[in-house]
């Protein structure tokens, strides 16, 4: 790839693309030059094979550059007051040490995104998000002594994922044996030092490796050289996305339209709209949206619901219309995918409320062969999510596969 | 400690009303005042050994006539010494144009006839407008929301009456609603004076210039205010504006209102995400069912509840209220009458020379400084009646314009120079005036802030501006005196129809309390 090196800012539009730290060994690795952009970050969609790197996943380990993912830095002596009212989690609780999948929404209590948010001292926190928001973040530290940085070109981060990852990282020298899910711990490493979490986006046995750019090169080849007997290798955001639909995770813009960004009004959704209700604090004080979000409850006025559907045949059905009685337009799918792993044919879906509790539900399906089109009308129903939910990534310690 | 059913913090024109209002509806009200006694920016104060001002406010132009008669102000000691005070635009030459009656139903002086004919058919219009505007005043802000609980019938009269106006005048006030007031008097007349006069009053008190956007509907809203059942009519109650308050809270206690005095509140009891109460400066707790906060509005939320009892996108709001006052009052304590070549000492003395004049003198705050040649009206309480001033001795009290709120100069030297820069106007169009001068105080919008509590030194308690206006009052979505905190309720200048000594917020605010609450 042709990089003009220029330290001349005018010239930015030359490299509309940013690269990772760990570009030097993505690219090489990348067969098919398949690359996308992710928050304005070149990373790669795949590494050659999908279906092996979606193996890898589940049954090996996997390697996945994690840089682009937008992070946040809250720091000060009321950073756990203010993300107890940023969030709708009660983030005082979270001990050091421990990270929490959350959101965080608008007044009128709408989504703005969902992220993870990770303690690394009493009063030092760390958001991890899908989109940019540091003027809300900002506005919300009215009244808040906090500090709040944009850290997203400061960390390298690596997501080691798969039934054998814990066996890499002791080859590694990192002992996480007693590692529990959500939780972290750091290590010194090639004269830095390398933060491990238990946490990751597949719904298996994972974990995520954060260092600093200066180290990101020298944790990618201490981690292949460790992985090798395991078959460690990289994955690209293809692989990933199986693994997460897996697993029942949603992704901001793909599933939901964050509310500071829907330009259509009706889009905004609740986090009772999203499945995500459970999180939702209503005992530990205010909160941004808290009062629309008890509206809400009481009235029990949503409007949709995002489900998890379970469709016959093997046609995987994204993008597609669902409808009761083969008539009535009750949503649409957001997320789908055959899934390996469970051998479902399995999706995430809005669907406008009361029809997620209906019942007979169809998904209409174009499925293109040899260049014509198969209109299919498939029967589907709500089911639980996580699709794909093995008992090994919550064993602590984990096995040694 | 008695219980209480509504706790009015503020003890303003505005808070003695909604008061009195939720009093005489059958509610035991306790009003907190912070200062030594109630009244507001209504309240006078000895500036000066012997020599006290009317008031922060100093004319009567828009008394509520709810408030007049619903707390029967005539009855506890509210008289008027004049109730058509003429207003003068002084000269410098002494050739001075004298508005009489109403909205300057006449006018003495050197005027052309084509100007003196357009005048009277400006002023006609004018009022045709400011009538049809002002039963606005008296309606809670209607809001294009489901579920407003908008008063539709005022309404639909309201555009009953925007429509009798007649098709050429609904087209004129379509025309003209959101238009500048210097264009307006420029497409109509051409005396200096009197374009002078006409941009002063419909800048006064705001953070606009004559040719600022909208800057006629200020004018209108002047226009449409009412004292003592006269529409457009400026007034002097007997004893400054500091009867209005004496009165209000006479017929206050007398319905039964409980007013401390001295009884800063501190912040507002919250339990349950519901306002309970209040705290105290002095820690003591006091609760009731419901808590009316005629208090500015940033002060409200900011300071008296804070924003971890808010959502964020509020508390952004809230703060970016526009409030910048840019008036500043002058007190003068003189040994003698000045003499402003030969005007009428009862009249409203206006120095604002052109239209022209008065755009330059706010071209200055805009950028924090202080205007070379300040434009300002001013009244001579001492003029009317004893009690001002030590016998022969007088009383000059002056709204000033345009007075930086926030000075690059800072805040001393600013002073000093608005109050150099006013004193030599002052001496051109009364020559000798400065050296009657035995005290001279000057009050900026920071010292304005400082004492009566409003925000920015704005009368309003925010600016009063479309953007600031009806549904967008004091910000969209808490426009109807009801908060996001339940029991809390605003009543105060900085909710619709704004500020001036009037209670009619107040009043609105404990009719809708009335009307949404029950007792």
């Amino acid at each position: 790839m042709n990089v003009m090196k220029t330290t001349d800012p005018r010239l930015h539009y030359l490299t509309p693309l940013k690269q990772t730290p760990f570009h030097p060994r993505t690219a090489a690795e990348n067969r098919l030059n398949d690359w996308g952009p992710w928050a304005g970050y070149t990373t790669a969609l795949s590494f050659g094979d999908t279906a092996m790197e979606h193996s890898a996943i589940r049954n090996t380990a996997s390697v996945y550059d994690l840089c682009p993912m937008v992070k946040y830095r809250v720091t000060g002596p009321d950073a756990a007051a203010y993300l107890d009212r940023l969030t709708v989690r009660n983030a005082s609780k979270l001990s050091v040490g421990g990270v929490h999948y959350t959101i965080w929404c608008d007044d009128a209590g709408k989504v703005i995104d969902d992220g993870t948010l990770f303690r690394l001292g009493p009063t030092d926190y760390r958001i991890c998000c899908q989109e940019r928001h540091l003027p809300w973040l900002l506005d919300s530290a009215i009244g808040y002594e906090v500090a709040i940085v944009e850290e997203t070109e400061d960390v390298a981060a690596l997501s080691l994922q798969g039934p054998c990852t814990y066996s890499v990282l002791k080859a590694a020298g990192f002992d996480v044996a007693d590692l529990k899910p959500f939780r972290m711990r750091t290590f010194p490493f090639d004269g830095g030092e390398v933060m491990i979490s238990r946490t990751g986006f597949t719904g298996d046995l994972g974990y995520e490796l954060w260092t600093t750019p200066a180290h990101a090169i020298a944790l990618w080849d201490h981690l292949f050289a460790a992985g090798a007997p395991w078959g460690i290798r990289p994955i690209g955001t293809h692989a990933l996305d199986i693994a997460r639909i897996e697993a029942g995770f949603i992704i901001t813009n793909l599933d939901f339209i964050p509310v500071d960004q829907a330009v259509r009004e009706d889009r905004a959704r609740s986090p009772f709209e999203l499945g995500l209700e459970w999180m939702v604090d209503f005992d530990k004080g205010h909160f941004t949206g808290r009062r629309a979000l008890l509206k809400e409850k009481v009235n029990k006025s949503s409007k949709w619901a995002l489900v998890g559907l379970d469709i016959d045949g093997n046609v995987s059905v994204e993008g597609s219309i669902i409808y009761q009685n083969g008539k009535t337009e009750v949503g649409t799918v957001t997320a789908a995918c055959w899934s390996p792993s469970a051998k479902r044919n399995i999706a995430l879906a809005q669907v406008r409320r009361p029809y997620h509790e209906s019942g007979n539900l169809f998904v209409e399906v174009y499925a293109l062969r040899e260049l014509q089109y198969a209109k299919l009308m498939l029967p589907a129903r709500v089911c639980e999510r996580p699709f794909f939910a093995p008992p090994r990534r919550r064993t602590t310690p984990p096995a040694p596969f | 400690m008695p219980s209480f059913d509504v706790i009015v913090i503020g003890g303003g024109t505005n808070g003695l009303a909604a008061a009195h209002r939720l009093q005489s509806s059958g509610r035991k009200v306790l009003v907190l005042e912070s200062a030594a006694a109630a009244g507001g920016a209504a309240l006078g104060h000895e500036f000066a050994p012997g020599f006290r001002s009317p008031g922060l406010a100093h004319v009567a132009n828009q008394i509520d006539n709810r408030v007049m008669s619903g707390m029967d102000l005539a009855r506890h000691g509210l008289g008027f010494v004049t109730s058509s005070v003429s207003s003068t635009a002084l000269s410098a030459t002494g050739d001075h144009l004298v508005l009489e009656g109403a909205a300057g139903a006449s006018i003495k002086g050197n005027l052309s006839d084509a100007d003196r004919k357009n005048w009277l058919a400006l002023r006609k219009q004018l009022l045709s407008f400011a009538e049809v505007l002002a039963p606005f005043k008296q309606i809670t802000a209607p809001r294009i929301a489901k579920g407003a609980g908008n008063e539709f019938g005022k309404l639909a009269k309201f555009g009953l009456n925007l429509r009798m106006l007649g098709k050429a005048d609904f087209r004129e006030f379509l025309r003209m609603i959101l238009i500048n007031v210097y264009d307006v008097v420029n497409d109509e007349l051409t005396d200096k004076r009197l374009k002078g006069l006409l941009t002063f009053d419909a800048t006064l008190g705001s953070w606009l210039g004559p040719r600022s956007p909208n800057s006629l509907i200020l004018l209108l809203n002047r226009l449409s205010g009412e004292v003592a059942g006269q529409r457009a009519t400026l007034a002097l109650p007997k004893g400054g504006m500091a009867a209005v308050a004496e009165a209000m809270v006479k017929s206050a206690a007398a319905s039964g209102v409980v007013v401390r005095t001295g009884a800063a509140v501190d912040s507002l009891l919250i339990e349950d995400d519901k306002a309970v109460g209040v705290t105290l400066a002095n820690g003591e707790e006091v609760r009731a069912k419901l808590v009316v906060s005629a208090m500015n509005p940033k002060t409200t939320f900011l300071k008296l509840i804070g924003p971890r009892h808010l959502d964020a996108g509020f508390v952004k709001c809230i703060g970016d209220q526009k409030s910048r006052g840019a008036a500043a009052k002058l007190h003068l304590a003189l040994k003698a009458a000045p003499d402003f070549r030969g005007a009428d000492l009862k009249s409203r003395l206006v120095i604002a020379p052109s239209d022209d004049q008065v755009e330059l003198a706010y071209n200055a705050v805009k950028y924090g400084e202080v205007p070379k040649r300040p434009v300002m009206e001013i009244v001579i309480p001492s003029a009317h009646e004893t009690g001002f001033a030590p016998t022969g001795q007088h009383v000059l009290s002056a709204v000033v314009q345009f007075a930086p709120h926030k000075p690059k100069a800072g805040p001393d030297a600013a002073r000093a120079e608005m109050l150099e820069n006013t004193l030599a106007m002052l001496e051109e169009h009364a020559p000798g005036i400065r050296s009657l001068i035995t005290h001279a105080e000057l009050l900026m919008p920071y010292d304005i802030e400082a004492r009566y509590g409003m925000v920015g030194g704005n009368w309003h308690h925010g600016e009063l501006s479309v953007e600031q206006m009806l549904f967008l009052r004091p910000i969209a979505g808490i426009a109807q005196y009801a908060t996001p905190i339940e029991g809390l309720w605003l009543a105060g200048a900085g909710c619709h129809p704004g500020g001036g000594i009037s209670g009619a917020a107040g009043w609105n605010a404990a009719e809708r309390i009335l009307r949404e609450v029950r007792a």
